[in-house]
């Protein structure tokens, strides 16, 4: 893999409209970018020889609600060259009004998966996605639990819970002829 | 009354799988669109145990989260502790001494051979073969007792801290490792006897689920399902963490992508683990298991804080409510081999006491994710072996 300012340079010259900055913090180089161009980006990643980052080790995304950031979403690629064994991390951020970026899907089959999570837990949409559906939540769940602004306890969701009643024997007969 | 074949009407039939059946191990449900025997499509649906781990992760500091790491991949509770430590030391910028890092090693192979002898002996169950799971049941239950020795606990163990360890093992540790390492290599012959040549084990393993080495990539298979493809990729040897580089070992790696294949890899890898766990024991320093107790990371000794003003200060530091660890505004990941694949937590900080996003990498979900190519042309009595060998745990793929 190249240097961090030599690919800085190349990445530069080819997203010059997108790129945003290079960070290093603890070993771990990650390049920011807009979320229009994250597919191009790592196409270039992937198929370019002098980077040959072959296998997407993971997605995520980080809600900036509050703490600042290029925007209020980042989606985070993890990226691995197996060859060499290099690691890189690309953040695409996205805009709160329409968080949409492109899906990487035609490049890593495991993108679909991952993709889903981030939408259901985030509300990020991924464009050209074969199949975005809510992967951890059920398909009428209204929020993104993962959201700055969603509270841990929930909206409602476990005080609307029902109940079923529980009783056998004799209690049983007790609630009866309470009823 | 003959009817020919042609006439015979067949229609496609959907079949529900799970959320809740014996070969599931966990709560997956699969509808699957059969054609006979034939499997023609699968449609995996997942999250019947989601818990907001994550959300969870932004309300609890660094070694609380440490206990629900425990309840993720709960085969190999350790190896998620190891991992969640590493991760928040990296972001701390600390180095935990010899002795911890060697010790975390020992209990990462000792759940790694756990889970591989669990999982055989299930994916064995599941496929028609009961007594592999009681042998590699016994094995299992040793090694928990010695978790339960070290920590005090067999299956949420929270054995690590950020900076080191819970404790240092206790003096008939080393001795009850070393009896129990000599116990493995019986249930190796016992499960390699009873399964490796086995006619029907072969009939129903061979050839079933295979992925071929560049399809392994694409999904992002880690661990033993990709090394059983032929992906020659582990990180404990090429991105060591935590002294991996100190102990001599092979990597395992298949060549069909088979259900097979990844029986064998496990077998081995169990192997292997043996032999780390060994060097460990050979070469295990001595000297304290967590970081100065000076550089107010850790907790002081017990009876510091009892009877000094000083640990007083120092243990209210750490652990009331505005106090605590807090890393400099950053992120952090490591990736580590766990029995499952590629393990890692990525830790994003915003410079207060807890994290500001937890995310886990979870092997178990990407790793299912190509469960629907492995199924390709495959008959419903198939579902079961390829599930197994995928040894997805439902903890971690829903978190």
């Amino acid at each position: 893999m190249l240097p961090k300012d030599q690919l800085a340079v190349v990445i530069k010259d080819k997203f010059p409209d997108s790129f945003l900055e290079i960070t290093d913090f603890r070993d771990m180089l990650t390049i920011h970018i807009r979320g229009a161009k994250v597919l191009d980006l790592l196409r270039t990643l992937k198929t370019d020889p002098r980077f040959a980052f072959n296998f997407l080790a993971d997605i995520t995304a980080v809600d900036h609600l509050g703490t600042g950031g290029h925007a209020r979403f980042a989606v985070v690629y993890h990226l691995l060259n197996q060859y060499e064994a290099q690691r890189i991390v690309i953040r695409a951020w996205v805009d709160e009004e329409h968080p949409s970026l492109p899906s990487v899907c035609p490049l890593w089959k495991t993108a679909d998966w991952q993709e889903r999570e981030v939408y259901d837990l985030f509300g990020i949409e991924f464009s050209g996605h074969p199949d975005l559906r809510r992967i951890m939540n059920p398909d009428d769940f209204q929020y993104h639990p993962l959201r700055k602004d969603y509270p841990l306890q929930g909206r409602g969701e476990r005080s609307n819970f029902p109940v079923i009643k529980r009783c056998i024997g004799s209690k049983w007969q007790e609630e009866k002829s309470l009823e | 009354m003959t009817l020919e074949a042609k006439e015979l009407s067949t229609e496609k039939l959907v079949l529900n799988f799970g959320p809740s059946h014996p070969a599931t191990h966990g709560t997956l449900r699969v509808v699957m669109e059969i054609d006979g025997e034939v499997v023609t499509k699968v449609t995996p649906e997942i999250g019947f145990l989601h818990c907001g781990f994550e959300k969870l992760g932004e309300h609890l500091d660094y070694n609380q989260y440490i206990t629900v790491t425990d309840r993720m991949n709960y085969l190999s509770p350790m190896c998620n502790n190891v991992a969640f430590a590493l991760a928040a030391e990296k972001l701390l910028d600390i180095e935990v001494p010899r002795r911890a890092r060697y010790i975390r090693v020992f209990m990462c192979e000792l759940s790694r051979i756990a889970d591989h002898v669990l999982q055989i002996g299930m994916q064995a169950v599941d496929i028609g073969a009961f007594t592999v799971f009681l042998y590699g049941f016994r094995l299992r239950e040793r090694i928990y007792d010695l978790f339960e020795l070290a920590c005090g606990a067999r299956l949420t163990t929270s054995y690590t801290r950020v900076g080191g360890l819970m404790r240092d093992l206790p003096d008939t540790f080393i001795p009850a490792a070393r009896e129990l390492l000599d116990r493995v290599p019986a249930t190796i012959k016992e499960i390699d006897g009873l399964l490796t040549h086995n006619r029907i084990w072969l009939d129903r393993t061979r050839d079933i689920g295979a992925i071929s080495h560049d399809d392994a990539i694409s999904y992002g298979l880690t661990g033993p399902v990709a090394r059983a493809s032929g992906v020659d990729y582990d990180l404990r040897v090429k991105e060591p963490y935590s002294s991996y580089e100190d102990f001599d070992f092979d990597v395992i790696i298949g060549k069909n992508g088979d259900v097979y294949d990844r029986y064998l890899v496990r077998l081995n890898e169990i192997q292997e683990s043996m032999k780390i766990c060994r060097q460990v024991l050979e070469k295990l320093p001595g000297g304290p298991v967590n970081v100065d107790a000076d550089s107010k990371y850790i907790l002081p000794p017990r009876d510091e804080m009892l009877n000094s003003i000083e640990g007083l200060i120092h243990h209210f530091m750490i652990t009331m409510e505005n106090r605590g660890l807090t890393p400099p505004v950053g992120e952090a990941y490591v990736p580590t081999e766990s029995p499952n694949g590629e393990l890692g937590y990525f830790l994003v900080s915003d410079g207060g006491r807890e994290p500001y996003r937890v995310r886990t990498r979870p092997p178990s979900l990407i790793n299912y994710s190509a469960f629907p190519a492995m199924m390709e042309n495959m008959t419903v009595s198939d579902t079961v072996a390829i599930l197994g060998s995928l040894n997805v745990i439902a903890g971690e793929l829903d978190r």
